[in-house]
């Protein structure tokens, strides 16, 4: 079996299962935000009633991220909802906004706090709950239905998903970073070439990545279709995890004669840094070969590129250099945020590489303009922006304004770009 | 509830990878689906997201729609777990989707929930009908009816989900094969 349906068959209980089974899994964690969050309790109390009691108080986390700084009257009552119910509930693993406990972006979070564990299942009211196979744990977006009915009853019907195989090895060249790899392979496999699938990222350059750069491939496996992307855990992802939780868990890990439905392998060293044009995340080409495109607005924050690694690469080309157009950074979470003061490229801060570079006053950690939002949302677009993103999804109006175009990058790229006003190659600069 | 599985009415055609954000853009997230005022505004915004070219779907003037059958091509609903997104089409009055395939979280959430019917036709659909068409879609015979010349296009065996659709949701089969109680 796969490390996809080892996890899946422990969980039910089988000794084997087989991709298109449909089982009832056990939830490990139920993951949930403020956008979803309100919903999933509404559905959890309808269903099961006003009185009821979610299935197991510590496998609940509730991060919001979304709509935090907004004046939206909605949003802050949807705070209060999560508020109300973790109250009612005890719930222990809430992340309130506005005090010490807030984080910011739920699937940088989640691991952050130790509550990613390899081998456990992770159900999350969020596509990019996916993220989290990067240590070694399925991880699965879910609606507010399939939540509520977990909020419940501990566990979901879900098929046995089959595997995708992707083989990445070599040396990985300077600039190019696991953003250029995952668009790589959407690019191939395009946007709907993993639906339903698993898929399992592996080889020496896989091996090489840190636990942020792992995080940023698998967060995009929902953008090929795919139900979760996975990495097997190593000592790497032990070292990050055991810093962080003292809960047990057992690792599970792919026999080495696993069927998978196709094995795709890369050369990293032969790679470029590339870009997604709009509007959709397969639409991949050279960022050498769009020198022509002229930005308006670069952005780095966001669940797949507001990590602190992400910083670090685009502090890199940064420093001692002035942007040319609008630069917009968003950590991902306090953590990340503190990140920028601590962190230190030559004895400077990243902050302070960044100030000094000239970017916009750097906002508070939340999803902020990724996804759009309110109006009043950080970054979010009105016009006929041209942005170069390191965010997740280039889609139509993805980013507020239907007129505004979308191309997604690494934060090489994004930073290049920012520096020059048109796409640039990281290399060129 | 038990679904009318013969429905009657114009299409509303899209094209591939109609994405969450088309179908119900993130600055309408702040809705609650569970509040009943709330469901019926994601209703009237079913759609807001497609470029101005396109014909308002909840063009009715109480925010529901006219169009009850949406067609599309491959990979429809890709992107966000957000439910709201077949929920908006079901609170505008839409029955079924029929689209060449599906994201496999949006298909899960139109099961789950039981607002829409999530159908697959045989062949691409896109180019056999104009917005405003008149269709019938009979989900037992598994067919799609073009009513301008009765042409005929089949849709694929609905599959595993089969007994979650015809329970009415997630809960309703649950309840069915005695995984929950109430």
């Amino acid at each position: 079996m796969t490390i996809t349906e080892k996890i899946l068959a422990r969980e039910s209980g089988a000794s084997i299962v087989s991709p298109g089974d449909n089982i009832w899994v056990n939830c490990g964690i139920l993951l949930t935000h403020d956008v979803c969050g309100p919903g999933t309790i509404g559905i959890f109390q309808r269903e099961f009633g006003r009185d009821a009691k979610v299935f197991d108080r510590e496998k609940v986390v509730i991060l919001p991220d979304h709509y935090i700084f907004t004046a939206d009257e909605k949003a802050h009552r949807n705070i209060d909802i999560l508020r109300a119910f973790v109250k009612e509930q005890g719930l222990p693993y809430y992340y309130d906004p506005g005090t010490d406990s807030y984080c910011g972006v739920c699937h940088v979070a989640l691991p952050e706090l130790g509550h990613v564990r390899p081998g456990e299942t992770i159900f999350g009211t969020d596509s990019h709950t996916c993220t989290h196979g990067a240590l070694g744990a399925f991880s699965t977006g879910i609606g507010n239905t399939d939540a509520g009915f977990i909020l419940g009853a501990g566990k979901l019907l879900v098929k046995v998903p089959p595997t995708l195989r992707f083989v990445l090895d070599g040396e990985m060249p300077p600039y190019l970073s696991a953003k250029d790899l995952i668009l790589q392979i959407i690019g191939d496999i395009t946007v709907d070439g993993a639906t339903y699938c698993a898929m399992e990222f592996t080889g020496s350059a896989i091996a090489a990545l840190s636990i942020d750069e792992r995080c940023t491939i698998c967060n995009m496996a929902v953008e090929a279709g795919a139900k979760n992307g996975i990495i097997a855990p190593d000592q790497k992802t032990l070292d990050y995890v055991n810093a962080r939780t003292k809960k047990p868990y057992e690792p599970l890990f792919s026999d080495p004669d696993a069927k998978v439905v196709s094995e795709r392998r890369y050369d990293v060293s032969r790679l470029e840094p590339v870009v997604a044009r709009p509007h959709l995340p397969d639409r991949r080409a050279l960022a050498r070969e769009c020198r022509d495109v002229k930005v308006t607005q670069v952005y780095i924050g966001s669940c797949t590129g507001g990590k602190l690694e992400d910083f670090v690469m685009a502090a890199k080309l940064m420093k001692g250099r002035k942007v040319a157009v609008r630069t917009l950074i968003v950590p991902a979470t306090r953590t990340v945020e503190q990140g920028l003061s601590d962190t230190r490229i030559d004895g400077q801060s990243l902050r302070s590489i960044f100030e000094s570079a000239g970017v916009e006053p750097i906002a508070p950690p939340s999803c902020a303009a990724c996804l759009g939002g309110p109006y009043d949302t950080f970054g979010r677009t009105h016009g006929k922006e041209v942005v170069v993103s390191t965010t997740n999804r280039n889609f139509i109006g993805r980013m507020g304004s239907k007129e505004s175009q979308i191309y997604l990058a690494s934060p090489y790229t994004a930073a290049a770009t920012a520096l020059t006003g048109h796409i640039t190659d990281p290399r060129d600069v | 509830m038990p679904k009318d599985t013969l429905i009657r009415g114009p299409v509303y055609v899209l094209e591939d990878n109609i994405d969450t954000d088309l179908l119900i853009p993130a600055c309408y997230l702040n809705l609650v689906p569970t509040i009943p005022e709330e469901y019926r505004k994601l209703g009237s915004y079913a759609l807001a997201g497609l470029p101005d070219s396109f014909p308002k779907y909840a063009s009715n003037p109480d925010g529901s729609t006219p169009y009850p059958i949406v067609i599309g091509g491959r990979n429809f609903g890709c992107g966000s777990s957000r439910e709201h997104a077949p929920i908006a089409l079901g609170a505008a009055g839409a029955k079924a989707v029929v689209a060449e395939s599906y994201a496999r979280i949006f298909f899960r959430n139109s099961v789950a929930t039981g607002e829409i019917f999530p159908l697959e036709s045989e062949k691409r659909l896109c180019g056999e009908f104009k917005t405003g068409d008149q269709a019938e879609v009979d989900i037992e015979k598994g067919t799609v009816t073009r009513l301008s010349d009765g042409a005929v296009f089949t849709l694929k065996p609905v599959g595993a989900v089969a007994p979650v659709i015809a329970a009415g949701g997630m809960f309703a089969y649950a309840r069915q094969i005695g995984m929950i109680k109430r």
